[in-house]
């Protein structure tokens, strides 16, 4: 066992862990954020996207270790601080960007990132951007909506909600 | 208008906020104090005789608590299958055991053969290694037609063949159906694969179980779409264990698509275990697992003949499938090319004559049962294919001969069992032809091609029949389940209500919808109404969702229960108002005297039920109120869809350029969802047609058990799409006029994108009758230049 610290959320945290646990089982087991899901096994999905100085890490495909000393953001921190959903968050709700949830907090994090690097993306971009992201529920068709509104783009021309 | 809240409003979805903020509760998140963990040891080859499983070793490694073989549960039932088709000559199914760990033979890739439980998860991944398997492989069957042969290796030796059934509906004379076609003044016939699929929702299956002893309780957690069909089929065929002893708890679930309506061997395994290791056990599938233990989807192989009279009629159709059903039989999985799939091949068309024929096949494969459509895409794909087909070798506009052969008048009832209770397909598809503007379809055409690229249209339309329905029809057709749902309307003192549901949520947004009809039958604030579900310790006994039931069918029984509520409440308030009951009206939350000014609020009436000082004597106290709902019929939503893609003829790469989809789902509670849930639908059928397919080698080797070898689709796979459901003919049979809409996109859209690929390349000189999905680039390409 080998102790790791980190911030998480702007949080100082520390734990033992071995050398083969991930960033994500850190954050879900030591940390009891759940809100980073693991839902593959070869870092294809990005439910487990998280950010590790500012930039968008698959948390599955990470050591814990290797984010020794990291500012680590997850889900749980993307909030306003009054705890109101962020304006990425509120536009996935507005634009019922989300159905069962579960891809979604990886979302949220890589449409958090693209915005950070390119604040008005196009449709092509944002559609791009997610490659790493799978979603099964909404056909991407919302999600791609949300995140062009979160940039401030009006989306009232693309087809309904 | 839209309306802001109540039935028809796009209300914002609350569950959102968890969802949003990573405060969902998905088993994988629920950890019990003191739980070990389970690893699977699954077989790595598809067909074999296990000749020994030594644990010893095993069981001697650090951290292991118990290792658990075949042997452990020779005493305890096998996983049930929970609908007895009856083949042609009236003898039942084929139905072999599927025991919770393999007994003498592994039958396919992953069947699990062993279990360790252990401290951690990596010591029992460690201590599975150290089993050592002696297991004679055998040939794999994996080709249908071949293992229908006689002589055939057979997959369960104890079967007299591969054949599960050998099934028929519709037309059984076949002197008649010879005549038909022999009179036919055209007959196109097609040979097709429907792929199989892997329905893949993004949260992996999981399964925690503890047990206490003091009480003899169990519970346990699963990823399922309907949790009390889960306890009754563990208790009553598995397990042997009373089922007031047993909760069992779906929460917040990652996704379903059909896959998580079965019973898994999984989670009678940790029931099973925590009592025996006195400890509570977790299983988690990595991605890989579920590959090869998830029910997977779709696997028909078709031939299907349709017959014109020379003015274009359809005369006649006949089809003859064979259907895989894998290794085992999955909960549902018998009832899916059979009922779900040959009543359905009537279509939105009159053809008076129609034989269905399916034999259904065992094979060294993962199982496969119901996955979005479940049979009604499979039904759908033959027949829009078919016609296409038709209409391409008459040279006929694919729209017209649709819109010639409709159905128009209503009931109307099939030669393939079914009435149609209500429907416009005239209607709908003129929503289509406006809303995809198909007039402008030529110049597309010639912009894409002044740019060196094909252009298709393909247009398909669908009926699906929803809400399956009534218990003693499906009994008669070998259902095992009842098939109603049941709700109650809990009110609360001060005026909110609990509303506990049989149907479950895992990303329809019940949680909002719901809440939108109870609020406004009662005229008071949806805040004010919350959705239970998914824990049978606090639900009625309801069957869960799947088939696009939860509306049409739990939605019923809520709105039945409410009805009784409002039925109490009504004469309370005719006490409180020293009225006659029959003069009460209830609007916005006020009881009203007909024709005064004299009211009083719900939130008063609900009071005075629980603190009844001032009380009617012959009502009872409180206000909660129970309905089971049994519809009389299916529901039928139907549509047409339209997809325009680009074929680039140096590559074969298709890219779908627009995708419109035309949808009559009668009423509609919330627009919002309603699109989503359409969209969805099209991302999977847009994915069944181009992109996925799950791959066994010629040793029965599943080649795609990865998301790196599977091709899900991607955000930048997929177009925006232009939804349309303004064509609304009510269910004439529910109280809400709601017809289900989950299933719609993933049935619609494959023939549409197939469609649109075939005109594309037809456009460009080359004749091609049919590409077998998924159209990949190699096909596409193969065609061009054949």
């Amino acid at each position: 066992m080998t102790q790791v610290s980190m911030t998480v959320n702007g949080k100082a945290v520390s734990g033992d862990v071995e050398g083969r646990t991930l960033l994500s089982s850190f954050l879900r087991e030591h940390l009891s954020l759940t809100g980073t899901h693991v839902g593959c096994d070869t870092a294809q999905c990005g439910a487990c996207v998280v950010h590790v100085n500012g930039e968008a890490v698959k948390s599955c495909n990470m050591l814990a270790l290797e984010a020794d000393g990291s500012e680590v953001g997850t889900i749980e921190g993307q909030a306003n601080p009054d705890g109101s959903l962020n304006v990425i968050q509120q536009a996935f709700q507005d634009h019922h960007g989300l159905q069962c949830g579960f891809c979604t907090p990886g979302m949220v994090m890589s449409a958090a990132a693209l915005l950070k690097e390119n604040p008005r993306p196009t449709e092509a971009e944002v559609r791009k951007y997610l490659e790493g992201n799978l979603c099964r529920c909404t056909g991407y068709h919302n999600i791609v909506k949300a995140i062009m509104a979160a940039s401030g783009q009006d989306v009232s021309s693309i087809a309904a909600e | 208008m839209p309306k802001d809240s109540g039935i028809g409003a796009s209300s914002k979805r609350r569950e959102d906020v968890r969802f949003l903020t990573g405060a969902g509760n998905y088993t994988d998140d629920i950890n019990v104090h003191g739980q070990a963990y389970v690893h699977f040891l699954r077989s790595d080859i598809a067909h074999g005789r296990i000749k020994s499983v030594d644990t010893s070793a095993a069981e001697n490694m650090p951290g292991v608590v118990k290792v658990f073989t075949g042997k452990d549960f020779e005493g305890v039932g096998g996983m049930p299958c929970g609908w007895e088709v009856t083949d042609r000559h009236g003898a039942p199914m084929q139905e072999p055991p599927h025991p919770i760990l393999a007994q003498g033979k592994v039958r396919h890739v992953g069947d699990p053969i062993a279990a360790v439980v252990a401290d951690s998860l990596e010591q029992a991944r460690d201590a599975a290694e150290a089993i050592a398997l002696d297991i004679e492989e055998l040939p794999a069957v994996l080709d249908m037609k071949a293992a229908a042969q006689d002589g055939a290796t057979l997959v369960h030796d104890d079967l007299k063949n591969n054949i599960c059934y050998d099934w028929h509906l519709g037309e059984a004379d076949n002197a008649k159906l010879d005549e038909v076609f022999a009179n036919a003044a055209h007959v196109t016939t097609l040979d097709l694969v429907n792929n199989r699929l892997v329905a893949n929702p993004m949260e992996p299956r999981v399964a925690v179980a503890e047990y206490k002893r003091g009480t003899d309780e169990y519970t346990l957690y699963t990823t399922s779409q309907n949790p009390h069909v889960i306890r009754l089929l563990m208790c009553a065929f598995v397990l042997g264990l009373p089922e007031h002893k047993v909760r069992v708890v779906a929460p917040d679930v990652g996704g379903g698509f059909g896959t998580k309506i079965f019973h898994y061997a999984e989670e009678a395994f940790c029931t099973f275990a925590a009592k025996a290791c006195g400890r509570p056990v977790k299983w988690t599938a990595s991605r890989s697992e579920a590959f090869m233990s998830d029910a997977q989807g779709r696997d028909h192989v078709s031939r299907i003949e349709l017959a014109l009279d020379a003015d274009n009629n359809f005369v006649g159709l006949r089809t003859d499938t064979y259907a895989n059903l894998g290794a085992y039989l999955s909960t549902f999985s018998s009832s899916v090319p059979t009922w779900l799939h040959g009543t359905l091949m009537a279509g939105n068309y009159k053809t008076p004559v129609i034989q269905v024929n399916v034999k259904a096949m065992f094979t060294n494969t993962v199982p496969v049962d119901a996955y979005r459509g479940a049979g009604r895409p499979e039904a759908t794909f033959q027949l829009e294919r078919v016609i296409d087909k038709a209409a391409r070798e008459l040279g006929v506009d694919p729209i017209a001969l649709r819109r010639q052969n409709f159905i128009t008048e209503f009931p109307y009832d099939t030669p393939v069992a079914l009435t149609y209770d209500t429907g416009n397909y005239n209607g709908t598809m003129d929503k289509l032809e406006a809303a995809a503007d198909l007039s402008g379809f030529a110049a597309r055409r010639a912009e894409s091609e002044a740019n060196g690229k094909l252009r298709g249209l393909g247009i398909n339309c669908y009926i699906e029949a929803c809400g399956i329905a009534p218990s003693n029809i499906v009994g008669m057709l070998g259902a095992r389940a009842g098939l109603y749902d049941a709700a109650t309307v809990r009110v609360n003192a001060t005026g909110s209500i609990s509303v506990m549901v049989g149907a479950h949520s895992h990303g329809q947004g019940h949680e909002t919808a719901f809440p939108q009809v109870v609020a406004d039958m009662i005229g008071i604030d949806e805040s004010m109404v919350e959705i239970v579900h998914g824990d049978t310790s606090k639900i009625p006994f309801g069957m869960g969702t799947y088939g696009s039931r939860s509306l049409a069918v739990c939605g019923s029984a809520m709105v039945k229960a409410t009805e009784k509520v409002i039925d109490k409440a009504k004469k309370i308030a005719a006490h409180l108002l020293e009225a006659s009951e029959a003069d009460i009206e209830l609007k916005d939350g006020q009881f009203t005297v007909a024709g005064t000014d004299k009211s009083v609020a719900w939130g008063d009436v609900t009071l005075t039920a629980y603190v009844p000082h001032n009380f009617p004597l012959e009502v009872e106290p409180g206000l909660e109120e129970t309905a089971f709902y049994d519809p009389a019929n299916f529901t039928f939503p139907a549509g047409a869809y339209a997809c325009e893609v680009e074929v680039d003829p140096e590559t074969g790469q298709v890219t779908i350029e627009t995708f419109t989809a035309a949808d009559d789902f009668g009423n509609i509670i919330n627009p919002m969802i309603v699109d989503g849930q359409v969209h969805g639908g099209i991302g999977q059928g847009i994915g069944q047609a181009l992109l996925e397919n799950c791959a066994y080698d010629e040793n029965g080797q599943l080649l795609s058990a990865s998301f790196m070898d599977y091709a899900m689709p991607r955000a930048d796979d997929l177009p925006f799409y232009g939804v349309d459901h303004s064509s609304q003919t009510p269910c004439t049979h529910n109280p809400l006029g709601v017809k289900g809409c989950g299933e719609a996109g993933a049935i619609g859209s494959p023939p549409a994108v197939v469609n649109a690929v075939l005109d594309a390349l037809n456009s460009g000189g080359k004749t091609v009758d049919h590409i077998d999905m998924p159209v990949s680039p190699s096909r596409v390409w193969a065609a061009l230049n054949s």
